[in-house]
């Protein structure tokens, strides 16, 4: 479905020459929910850009469905992290949903007075179509940039670190969100998160980055139930142990190593969490 | 959060009380104007003849308006003035928005646009009266020129102004170059764009009566000439005060429309910017 291959990224200019990703590899099959962890600064950002289409790779390359991505492929949505800024403010709520939607040519007007009145629902916003962006709290308005991606019905959402900027009791909330319109919608997530819980929480897979110059650190499959609550998802053992090993590959890749390889270096076991 | 709606709250009220308590004090002062050039030229400190009173203005003023040739006269005035400005903004809208979108364009001409722009509206006189004479042509020539480069300059800021993540956004949902014109560039300019047409207004203003005074193009201007030349100095002090007063309602107009249409941006929604 879709396919990051050698993936490369180097910023030049003013002088300088900032390799943001070395070399990534890896895929996504239809319908799959991936988290994408690595320690900040580790290019998780130019990753999500270039998938999205919004930048292009130095070298590599993204294959959606088989094609080649070159610019904003159709069919894929970004929620972007600065939920004040992505959202317009000039536009009500309603017309920020709607906006998108408009550039289907196929889509009628009624069809998308009803994907928006759904999508707004789905979220929790019916209430709300009416206000402008701002006349929300944080974690409402990145419900209205979820909103404009579900309704934008893509097949691949693509998600930059949407919950960093809300608070703890809004987040959890938002992360049961995103699982639920996952299962409902079968859409395929890129979930871009430097959170380790977070990551192993939503994810059904979960792709460890190194820090810079980064690699695929490693890939771990999350085996927890479909099903999934803050309550007790937390409070499983096996949980705990996955969010374990997370954090210690992103402690292994800050040194330049790898857990359990031949070049592994010696575990301080006893600073684990 | 502090982004919370407040608009109609107690600070609101509190503002607009205040701002009636203003209105009553400028009132006042204008009143305390008015009575001091009633009372300059009858004190004797001034000569009638440099600055009547306030009473003979006022009795001008209204033989003014019973004049059908005024009332032609400040329709060429305001013919000009809008006619002016609305090229001006309509060409500098048009040409902000190409420079800012067609890629190393705004680079280019940036020189040439700082190189044209301090150039005084007035040092093209000269050549209006060559290519037009006195017609009304030689304003907007003057209106136009002053006014394009206030409007232009907001254009270009505005469009600079434009957030890389709603730009990101706008192009990752598919939007085309029109489309993120008109629903990202264009609301994102449109502050800067207010307020550049509202200097222009202003602008405008000058340089329409500046023209009619100096060219004779016909109009206010030319009326205040005539007025100077034939000794009618009431008259003349009448038909300034009521350049100011066009003044004076075309900037309210101006603020009235900015607050209508920027209902949303933060300088208008009455709240703390987080």
């Amino acid at each position: 479905m879709l396919d990051v291959r050698a993936l490369r990224k180097v910023y030049e200019g003013h002088g300088r020459h900032v390799e943001a990703v070395r070399d990534l590899t890896f895929s996504l099959d239809a319908g799959e929910l991936v988290c994408v962890v690595g320690p900040s600064g580790c290019g998780k950002t130019t990753l999500l850009k270039c998938v999205a289409g919004l930048l292009e790779p130095t070298s590599g390359e993204v294959v959606l469905r088989g094609q080649r991505v070159t610019g904003p492929p159709p069919g894929t949505a970004v929620v972007f992290q600065e939920y004040g800024r992505s959202l317009f403010p000039w536009m009500r709520v309603r017309d920020n949903v709607e906006l998108p939607l408009r550039q289907k040519k196929h889509v009628t007007k009624a069809r998308r007075r009803e994907l928006v009145e759904h999508a707004l629902h789905a979220v929790g916003l019916d209430d709300t179509a009416g206000a402008y962006p701002w006349q929300l709290s944080g974690g409402m308005q990145q419900r209205v940039a979820i909103a404009r991606a579900v309704a934008y019905e893509p097949e691949v959402l693509l998600m930059d670190e949407p919950f960093a900027a809300v608070d703890a009791q809004t987040r959890a909330d938002l992360e049961d969100l995103v699982r639920r319109l996952w299962q409902e919608l079968g859409v395929t997530v890129l979930f871009i998160t430097h959170d380790i819980d977070e990551a192993v929480y939503l994810g059904e897979r979960v792709v460890v980055l190194s820090s810079s110059p980064t690699v695929v650190q490693e890939q771990l499959t999350v085996d927890l139930p479909a099903r999934r609550d803050h309550l007790h998802t937390r409070a499983d053992p096996r949980f705990t142990q996955l969010r374990t090993r997370v954090y210690e590959e992103i402690q292994a890749a800050k040194r330049g190593g790898g857990v359990g390889g031949a070049v592994a270096p010696p575990q301080p076991l006893d600073k684990m969490p | 959060m502090t982004r919370a709606a407040v608009n109609g709250g107690p600070s609101d009220v509190r503002r607009r009380g205040a701002g009636r308590g203003n209105a009553l004090l400028g009132l006042a002062g204008l009143c305390g104007f008015l009575a001091l050039i009633e009372a300059l030229p009858r004190l004797g400190f001034v000569s009638p003849d440099h600055l009547p009173p306030t009473s003979s203005i006022a009795a001008a003023l209204a033989e003014e308006t019973s004049d059908a040739a005024f009332w032609t006269a400040l329709g060429d005035t305001l013919t000009g003035w809008a006619l002016g400005l609305l090229i001006a903004t309509a060409a500098g809208i048009t040409a902000g928005m190409v420079i800012s979108i067609v890629p190393y364009l705004r680079e280019a001409t940036a020189s040439t646009v700082e190189f044209l722009r301090p150039i005084p509206s007035v040092a093209l006189i000269p050549l209006a009266v060559l290519l037009f004479g006195t017609d009304l042509r030689s304003t907007l020539l003057l209106v136009v020129y002053a006014a394009f480069w206030q409007v232009l300059v907001q254009v270009l800021y505005g469009v600079q102004d434009t957030d890389p993540v709603a730009e990101e956004t706008a192009r990752s949902y598919g939007l085309g170059t029109w489309a993120r014109i008109r629903h990202v560039l264009w609301p994102t300019a449109l502050p800067y764009v207010m307020t550049g047409v509202r200097l222009a207004a202003a602008v405008s203003l000058v340089l329409a009566i500046t023209a009619e005074l100096v060219i004779g193009a016909p109009g206010l201007g030319a009326r205040i000439a005539v007025a100077q030349t034939s000794h009618a100095v009431p008259d003349m002090y009448a038909l300034v005060a009521v350049t100011g007063l066009i003044g004076v309602l075309i900037n309210a107009g101006a603020r009235a429309v900015e607050r209508r249409s920027l209902a949303w941006h933060q300088s208008v929604r009455g709240e703390v910017s987080p």
